[in-house]
């Protein structure tokens, strides 16, 4: 096939030739590569990139990448069970209709005055999530909860004067990763076991760990392994009598009917945000939160931007600005607290659309709902055969971890076949926490309805007896 | 009546909508959404299920959030988007460094079909083959694009990115026994904030060149910078001042022969694709940010990516997972012998990667040549139209072309009428369009940086220019209107009066009302 010609392209208006011309002549070049003539000779690329032929109409460009997408299935498509750290909830209308506009999609760092649009609608996402969590200072959004549980605990660090930090051994192994590469130069980080039957915290090993060098203990409500610990103000209280600070994740769609960590005795509250009005993307629909009390001593070490609100030249109208802007790298550069830049701005605006959407009562009722639902989830599964729960006594709010173990065959090649049913089954926990064996974490929230719930159930019932049935044939044959 | 054709400027007034602080819009009772309940098959079987929580864990009060209803919660928000001026309305060319390219709207279509959006990133990896696919072949063009052996989508920001090889460079001593005694970077002060900041907060001392009075950075001040402790070089080329460093990899042939690692910033590499690369220039490791030269929209400030690209003797260090192909089916790998562990959850921010696909499958390796030497077109013909404005001036290099971008001076302005940079900030408002000045500190006395890419007409890069000019015409003539702009954008000049007082900030609507309440500050209105 002949090369297709590039000619002018629709994103580059001056690609036609007279105009480019009529440019050239203003500059009083030649032509375009006497533009570069500062690049020496040597630093030049001299072949053509390997790349694939352009689409160059949008309509085969559509075409192109339509076809690979059909070749994913969805969660809208199969039935989804899986959580861990990334969740599907309904997403309100509005809050697309509100992040797909133009004038936030496409805009990044205008003034107050000209960009008062963005600083309002990210003060006030601030001032929805201030409410949920009980606390009066929140961030402009930083990446992912990960990132926010990390600069939690550098800022505690930073707080304290110390380098001792405690983490629950429950967190997940990605979140542990990112918080122990961003703490890798100066913080000695060591986990604090959980009980095997609540998971809750471990308090006697916790008792054991803290020290006058412990800068803070951070711990998850509930936990990646789903778990409720109604023991927060004793952690919080452990933690402070060797004046050490307490830091909290939480899930923030849990907060409705779930005491918020402030409560509780927590100091830093994090977590992530994509519960709140955002699309799973594929693990691209994450934010992270770091709220606390408004302390100087904790609002000097936020390295995000806080935006307050101020007044203008003219009387009785609203501004908002950086609050203690000189703390953020973009005012003194490595002297800074830790670093600031784009992050997660789009998906602050959109969870703040969200809560603004549910009010009071829409959070309280998503709570309920949820639990409901994940409580029926729990109970049908544990009702089968071979099955149970890993936590028995544990209070979950939507996600729990079934036991696999006694199932006779292990939960990658169960998934496996519950995947021929259309349906995506719980995280596969085998690998990441050994000493629970064969286990799973399902996740189950509003968007489950009971028929989907049993659908699940009988698929699993079906799935199971069948491999007990070829256990034992299997074991006669041998025999 | 139009825009007057003859001074090519706009009668522009902004939307002002007035619009309260949400919770002031409250009305007890009111919902914006229903939420499903549990069938009472459920509730039968279960209860309510918060009964099960713990009573200490229960919430007493409910969240004090307002109270509105649907359109009402849409009007708002859609009243404060008109407030917000995005590349899609202005002609965005004065963010300098920030490339503020056409985002395409198909694009955008791609991302939010559900079979992006509603993907689980755990879902088993036969299900998201497609995803997958595209991952791995950005990736692949990248490598095309910059030399470098591998690339990963992890890092959801330029910074993020910049943290990212600071920990590569980390492990990378690490593995030869030398991290201790390696704990100096060594970067310039043109380069991006971020470029000092986030390797600071692995602990690395850093060490931060000036330029010469050609305006690049200083090879005798490297010399002397360089040393047994240096780690790495964290170098953008060009600077901010979009004056190309002929002598670049003089830079990273030094550094490595002192046993450092070159890393190279180019978050803006918009002036340099298909032209010069990351690799001949001697890095080990570059970044680009999908969300400026790609075309992914930057959305008030992310969410982004910054795809890192290594070479293949740091490939061993990368973050987890790596996508691979076996030939049959790509597959997600956490096998990576030395690898950092993790920057970010997941695998990044996925739609950016999308976007950048697609924007570098519609325009090909000859496409991808144009973009950058457009936007190089549209930068100097811009520096040749700046220059002539009364007060304006171009330091460094006079007489020579620049890359993708300029920092400009209003000194000898501000100089002669008292009027600054952030003044014209202010009153560039005034006209639908907005001029950054730089970072700080300011090196280049009252700056103003600007980067027109090959996203804007000429007719576009006219009206910027002529704006800039009547506002210099005015500081000679008529400095108030310009040192008490804006006067037609939303709201007015900012203050400052409770932005770093902990008695005063309000950085919450209830902990300003409690501040106001207590008479710390007087409430707005």
């Amino acid at each position: 096939m002949a090369k297709k010609k590039f000619g002018v392209h629709p994103y580059i208006p001056n690609s036609v030739p007279e105009v480019r011309s009529e440019m050239l002549r203003e500059i009083g070049a030649g032509s375009v590569e006497d533009l570069y003539a500062t690049i020496p000779e040597r630093l030049r690329l001299k072949k053509n990139m390997n790349l694939p032929e352009p689409f160059l109409s949008e309509f085969e460009l559509k075409k192109h990448v339509e076809a690979l997408l059909s070749r994913n299935t969805s969660c809208e498509e199969y039935l989804s069970f899986l959580g861990g750290g990334c969740y599907q909830h309904d997403v309100p209308a509005v809050c697309d209709e509100i992040n797909q506009r133009s004038e936030f999609l496409t805009a990044y760092a205008g003034e107050p005055f000209e960009d008062h649009g963005r600083f309002q609608a990210l003060f006030e996402y601030q001032s929805l999530m201030g409410e949920l969590l009980d606390m009066d200072v929140v961030n402009v959004p930083t990446y992912d909860g990960a990132q926010a549980a990390s600069t939690s605990i550098r800022m505690a660090s930073r707080i304290t004067g110390r380098n001792h930090v405690l983490l629950s051994d429950t967190l997940s192994p990605d979140k542990l990763l990112v918080i122990r590469n961003y703490c890798r130069s100066d913080l000695k980080i060591e986990t604090v076991g959980h009980c095997p039957v609540t998971g809750r915290v471990d308090l006697e090993d916790l008792r054991r760990k803290i020290s006058k060098r412990t800068a803070a203990i951070y711990f998850e409500n509930p936990s990646y392994l789903g778990c409720v610990d109604d023991q927060g103000q004793k952690i919080s209280d452990l933690i402070h009598q060797d004046g050490g600070i307490s830091v909290v994740g939480v899930d923030p769609i849990s907060l409705g009917v779930i005491a918020p960590p402030s409560h509780y005795g927590g100091d830093i509250v994090c977590g992530d945000i994509q519960t709140l009005g955002i699309h799973m993307h594929f693990g691209g629909g994450h934010g992270g939160f770091i709220a606390t009390r408004d302390e100087e001593r904790f609002v000097r070490e936020y390295p995000s931007r806080l935006f307050g609100i101020e007044e203008t030249a003219v009387q009785g109208e609203y501004g908002f600005g950086d609050v203690l802007y000189e703390r953020t790298s973009f005012a003194d550069r490595d002297k800074s607290k830790e670093f600031v830049g784009t992050a997660a701005a789009l998906w602050g605006i959109t969870a703040g659309v969200y809560l603004s959407l549910m009010g009071p009562k829409g959070m309280q009722e998503m709570g309920k709902t949820i639990m409901q639902k994940s409580q029926y989830a729990a109970k049908r599964l544990s009702e089968i055969r071979g099955l149970s729960l890993a936590f028995p006594e544990a209070v979950f709010f939507k996600e729990f971890v079934v036991d696999f173990n006694k199932a006779g065959n292990s939960v990658k090649s169960i998934n496996k076949s519950l995947l021929q049913e259309k349906i995506f089954g719980g995280v596969d926990l085998s690998d990441q926490f050994p000493e629970l064996g064969q286990a799973a974490l399902f996740c189950a929230t509003e968007i489950h309805t009971k028929e989907e719930i049993n659908r699940l159930a009988q698929s699993l019932k079906k799935i199971l007896g069948r491999s007990r049935k070829a256990h034992i044939v299997k074991k006669g044959k041998r025999g | 009546m139009g825009m007057d054709m003859k001074t090519k400027l706009r009668r522009f007034h902004q939307a002002r909508w007035d619009e309260p602080v949400i919770f002031e819009s409250s009305r007890k009772g009111e919902r914006g959404i229903l939420v499903p309940q549990a069938e009472k098959g459920i509730e039968d079987v279960v209860g309510d299920g918060i009964s099960k929580l713990p009573r200490r864990m229960r919430r007493k009060k409910p969240p004090q959030l307002p109270e509105l209803s649907q359109m009402q919660v849409l009007k708002h928000y859609l009243r404060l988007s008109q407030e917000n001026l995005g590349a899609d309305f202005n002609v965005d060319i004065g963010q300098g460094t920030c490339t503020m390219k056409y985002s395409p709207k198909v694009n955008e279509q791609f991302v939010r079909s559900p079979k992006v959006s509603a993907l689980h990133p755990l879902q088993d990896p036969s299900t998201v083959q497609g995803i997958l696919e595209i991952l791995y072949k950005t990736d692949l063009f990248l490598r095309e694009i910059s030399g470098m052996d591998r690339f990963t989508f992890q890092p959801a920001s330029g910074s993020q990115a910049t943290l990212a090889m600071a920990s590569i460079v980390k492990a990378y001593h690490a593995s030869k026994g030398e991290s201790e005694q390696r704990d100096e970077i060594v970067t310039t002060i043109f380069s991006h904030p971020s470029d000092a900041a986030a390797p600071a907060v692995l602990g690395y001392k850093v060490i931060t060149i000036y330029h010469d009075e050609s305006g690049l950075p200083d090879l005798e001040a490297l010399k002397k910078a360089v040393s047994k402790r240096t780690a790495a070089l964290f170098a953008t080329n060009p600077e901010d001042t979009g004056i190309f460093n002929p002598k670049i990899d003089e830079f990273t042939k030094i550094v490595r022969q002192h046993g450092g690692l070159c890393t190279y910033d180019q978050a803006n590499a918009n002036g340099s694709l298909g032209l010069t690369r990351a690799r001949e220039a001697g890095f080990d490791m570059c970044f680009f940010n999908l969300h400026k030269t790609f075309s992914s929209p930057h959305g008030c400030g992310g969410p982004g990516c910054g795809a890192m690209g290594v070479t293949q003797k740091l490939s061993e260090f990368l973050p987890v997972p790596v996508i691979r192909f076996d030939g049959k089916k790509y597959l997600l790998d956490y096998d990576v012998p030395l690898t950092i562990g993790k920057v970010r959850s997941f695998y990044g921010v996925v739609p950016a990667v999308l976007r950048a696909y697609a924007w570098i499958m519609s325009l090909g390796g000859e496409g991808l040549k144009e973009v950058a030497r457009v936007a190089v077109l549209n930068n100097n013909y811009l520096l040749k139209k700046v220059k002539e404005i009364r007060g304006a001036s171009a330091p460094y290099a006079e007489g020579q072309h620049r890359i993708e971008q300029v920092r400009y001076s209003w000194e000898r302005m501000t100089q002669e009428t008292g009027v600054t940079t952030d003044d014209v900030t202010c009153r560039m408002a005034d006209f639908g369009m907005h001029m950054w000045s730089s970072h700080h500190p300011f090196i280049v006395p009252q700056p103003f940086t600007l980067e027109p890419t090959e996203s804007y007409a000429k007719a576009e890069l006219d009206e910027y220019v002529a704006a800039l000019k009547h506002i210099s015409d005015e500081a000679y003539t008529n400095p108030d209107i310009v040192t008490t702009a804006p006067h037609q954008s939303v709201t007015h000049r900012p203050g400052h009066a409770n932005l770093d007082h902990p008695d005063k900030w309000g950085i919450t609507w209830r902990a300003y009302l409690k501040k106001c309440e207590k008479g710390l500050r007087k409430r707005i209105g």
